[in-house]
């Protein structure tokens, strides 16, 4: 089990090297520049000097190794020292964009907020999802299914874009119940979450139904009913742990997705996470902060996934991690 | 990756899950940490400031914060938009209008308790035109002796700048040219006072210091990235009785419409970013008490290539300037009072009257059209207009496409690309027209003028012209005012009528929202800055539910 981790962990590594060079390389083709701006400087040489100051005029490769940290420079004594900062130290770089901020300074900003709002939204997708895709399986063809998967369909095709300006229309500005926008208290959150929430729980439902049309299907529930068990104790304790499986292999990736932050729904409530910066850095070239985000969100979905993994051979003791 | 049977496994899993879940938790418990007690007054100011360092921001969002927490030797009357005393509580000009002798307050203090001497007065400009920290506002200094040569680096001695201080309270400062709007200048962000120590200790994160010396009525208590900014009042500043509000949120956001719904629902008193109206709704806004409109000093205008194919005659740039109908652009695209604009420079600018431009004469345009050999558009090869993507830009251009399609019979292609290409494009001159804005950094027709002079970076027309340079040299010499008014004036005529390098379309109109019955002290001016210290909540404010 520990080795199986270290060897996950491990084969991080060189998958986000290729991230980082991938990223690195393929923002710096769009065309413009970080440094383009409508009104210009007061001189050529201020850009210059700009592009000095961030390395701009080395050559890429020079400032891709500088990125990561083992470039070595002039120490303006004749000789040469490693570069200081780079990724091998966590250091994702300054901000091109945001002068006073590093990229490390806007992750340890933004992240545990959007974290806060995926967490809470990943919560709602299940509390909503799981129930209700047990309900409409069990009631298969009844009035409750069809209610319950016409619910679970709609939340699956309305996207946040739509849910989000709705709920502000109806629960915020009609009935005054929620704040429109900010993020300063646990009433501010609820309409973030439920907009965020609310196409994934429309997505596990249907998983959740699907899994557990099966899992009733299989023998051991047949043999569970014949041991003379309840019908809640067929579904909670035999059926739901194979039931569930599809729903957590989809939670990962999910989770991932989640917890790095939304552009629509941060925008939408001024959420300040760093899924309005995903964006925002790539229409104004913040070079080091495309590169930043792409690796915290690589981390994110490799370890979530590993977590799921982990989470298979709990559940499914047939599942051995090796 | 799964194979079978173990279950021994399963201890050390949930333990490892428990561990995760119990991480996210504490992540989650950190997103939500407790409430910030409410502001005094809540103003929607823009998108996230790229800095708050006075010396280094150029957008107007950055400014106003770095204003509201840093002063230079004057500062801006918030109601007529004029330079009146700040740090300095008076001054002296030579007769030649070249050196400035300026007093400070004895009772001029950091928010610190320390006092604010000359010596940090020299030392905030010297940071200004060193051309490492590479300010892209460093011109604002340009008219001090020596900053162009400083910045540029041909002068490396950053003491040989024009300012120096004679005693602790005393700045003389040296012009290169008289100029006219020098103490305008003195009030802009550019030129405010920073405290040495800090940058000096803390250097490219100077501003994360806490506390934070500042200079202006305000101090730093919290920058929250792509939220907000929290300002208290700064109880040392000269001027502190005067202050209204104890403490002040600065709400930094992205959609007009989050804005307005703030506004709406009474969590924020202000909206003074236009960029955060949301223009689709002005038909309705309009009529609202809270929405005001006013003038400033802000053009949106069209540039020629002119090194480029037919536009290199100006004919047929004067031809195509003729053929639009302007009034109508202003009134059915724009929906905020703006007015039509003939010349660059907009009416209200000070000393200055600016010359009659161009109007809308479509017969003579097709005359001028058929004289450059394109008799009723014919051979006329089609060209394009540079935008950036967004709504109004766009029914501008689709606005001009129609008019020049059926009064000269040429076929304009629109070209709207995102905000980075197109100001890429935009610098290399890399396009036939371009649609371009302007605002006034401070009242005075050269903010506008001297964009089009030959080595201007902002030029990107590809036009230079030694005679307009020479116009406004001379005038930037001139002590009086009138004269110079006039050279302005030719130099203005040449741009916009004889050459006819660029095609102004309208002149911008300013926004605010609040309510006038619960906030006071805000003021439209021409220049549209807005003084944070005397604004406040009138008492009917606070007795709301």
């Amino acid at each position: 089990m520990w080795i199986y981790l270290t060897k996950r962990i491990v084969g991080l590594l060189p998958l986000l090297l290729v991230i980082s060079f991938l990223s690195f390389m393929l923002v710096r083709m769009a065309p413009g520049s970080p440094f383009d701006k409508e009104r210009a400087p007061a001189s050529p040489d201020i850009e210059r000097t700009l592009r000095e100051k961030y390395h701009q005029d080395e050559p890429l490769w020079q400032q891709y190794l500088r990125y990561l940290g083992v470039a070595r420079e002039s120490d303006g004594q004749g000789g040469t020292r490693w570069v200081r900062g780079g990724l091998v130290q966590g250091d994702l770089g300054p901000s091109f964009k945001y002068r006073n901020h590093g990229v490390n300074d806007i992750v340890a900003q933004g992240l545990p907020v959007s974290m806060s709002l995926g967490l809470l939204a990943f919560l709602f997708a299940m509390g909503v999802g799981i129930p209700l895709g047990i309900y409409t399986a069990l009631r298969r063809g009844q009035w409750g299914d069809h209610i319950g998967s016409f619910f679970s369909l709609l939340a699956f095709c309305i996207p946040g874009l739509v849910v989000g300006p709705l709920l502000i229309m109806g629960l915020a500005l009609q009935w005054r119940l929620f704040p429109v926008a900010l993020w300063s208290s646990p009433w501010h959150m609820v309409l973030p979450t439920v907009t965020l929430g609310l196409y994934f729980s429309g997505r596990i439902a249907r998983l959740m139904r699907e899994g557990m049309t099966e899992a009733m299907k299989e023998a051991y529930v047949v043999t569970a009913r014949a041991k003379g068990l309840s019908e809640s104790q067929v579904v909670f304790r035999h059926a739901l742990r194979l039931a569930i499986l599809p729903v957590v292999s989809y939670s990962g990736p999910l989770l991932a997705d989640l917890l790095t932050g939304s552009f629509v729904v941060e925008n939408l409530f001024l959420v300040p996470g760093i899924g309005v910066f995903l964006v925002n850095s790539a229409l104004g070239r913040d070079y080091n902060m495309v590169v930043g985000l792409a690796l915290v969100y690589a981390v994110l979905l490799v370890l979530l996934n590993l977590a799921v993994d982990l989470t298979y051979g709990f559940l499914d003791r047939r599942v051995k991690l090796s | 990756m799964h194979s079978v049977v173990s279950a021994s496994t399963t201890a050390p899993v949930r333990q490892f899950l428990s561990r995760i879940w119990l991480a996210l938790l504490l992540s989650l418990l950190a997103g939500c940490a407790r409430p910030d007690p409410p502001a005094d007054l809540v103003v929607i100011n823009g998108t996230e400031p790229e800095t708050l360092d006075p010396a280094l921001c150029t957008g107007q969002p950055d400014g106003r914060v770095a204003a509201a927490l840093f002063e230079g030797l004057t500062r801006v009357h918030p109601k007529t938009g004029e330079s009146v005393p700040g740090i300095a509580e008076r001054w002296e000009i030579s007769p030649d209008g070249k050196t400035y002798l300026f007093y400070l307050r004895t009772n001029a203090l950091w928010s610190n308790g320390e006092p604010i001497t000359a010596d940090d007065v020299v030392y905030s400009w010297r940071r200004v035109v060193d051309p490492a920290n590479a300010a892209d506002y460093a011109g604002q200094l340009y008219y001090v002796k020596n900053g162009l040569a400083i910045n540029t680096r041909k002068i490396t001695d950053l003491t040989q700048l024009g300012v120096s201080a004679v005693n602790p309270h005393l700045v003389r400062v040296e012009l290169e040219n008289p100029t006219a709007f020098f103490l305008d200048l003195c009030a802009f962000r550019t030129l405010c006072v920073v405290h040495r120590k800090t940058i000096e200790k803390y250097g490219d994160r100077w501003l994360m210091a806490r506390p934070l010396p500042t200079s202006g009525c305000f101090t730093l208590e919290q920058w929250k990235v792509n939220d907000r900014v929290r300002l208290r009042k700064n109880p040392y500043h000269w001027d502190a009785a005067n202050i209204r509000s104890e403490v002040v949120d600065l709400i930094h956001l992205e959609s007009a419409t989050t804005a307005l719904n703030l506004f709406e629902t009474g969590q924020a008193d202000i909206i003074w970013d236009k960029t955060l109206i949301p223009m689709e709704l002005m038909d309705v806004l309009k009529e609202r008490p809270y929405v005001h409109t006013f003038k400033y000093l802000a053009t949106y205008f069209m540039r020629f290539n002119v090194t480029r194919g037919p536009f290199k005659d100006p004919r047929v740039r004067k031809a195509l300037a003729l053929s639009i109908n302007k009034s109508r652009i202003a009134g059915h695209i724009m929906k905020a009072g703006e007015e039509p604009a003939a010349t660059l420079v907009p009416p209200g600018t000070a000393n200055y009257q600016a010359p009659e431009g161009l109007s809308y004469n479509p017969n003579l345009a097709r005359k001028l059209l058929a004289e450059a050999g394109f008799p009723e558009g014919k051979g006329f090869p089609s060209f394009h207009y540079l935008f950036n993507t967004a709504k109004q830009h766009e029914q501008v251009a689709v606005e001009l496409q129609q008019m020049w399609k059926k009064e000269l019979g040429i076929s304009l292609e629109l070209r709207n690309t995102e905000w980075k290409v197109y100001l890429a494009d935009q610098s290399a001159v890399n396009f036939d027209l371009s649609r371009s804005a302007w605002v006034g950094d401070y009242n005075d027709p050269n903010t506008f003028l001297d964009m089009f002079m030959s080595n201007n970076g902002n030029n990107r027309t590809g036009w230079k012209s030694p005679e307009y340079d020479a116009l406004l040299d001379r005038a930037n010499r001139m002590t009086d005012l009138k004269e110079r008014a006039e050279l302005l004036r030719q130099a203005e005529r040449l741009l916009v009528v004889d050459d006819v390098v660029i095609m102004p379309l309208f002149f911008y109109a300013g926004i605010t929202f609040y309510r006038p019955d619960e906030i006071s002290g805000i003021w439209a001016n021409i220049i549209d800055e807005h003084a944070l210290y005397p604004v406040g909540k009138t008492k009917k404010a606070d007795l709301r539910p």
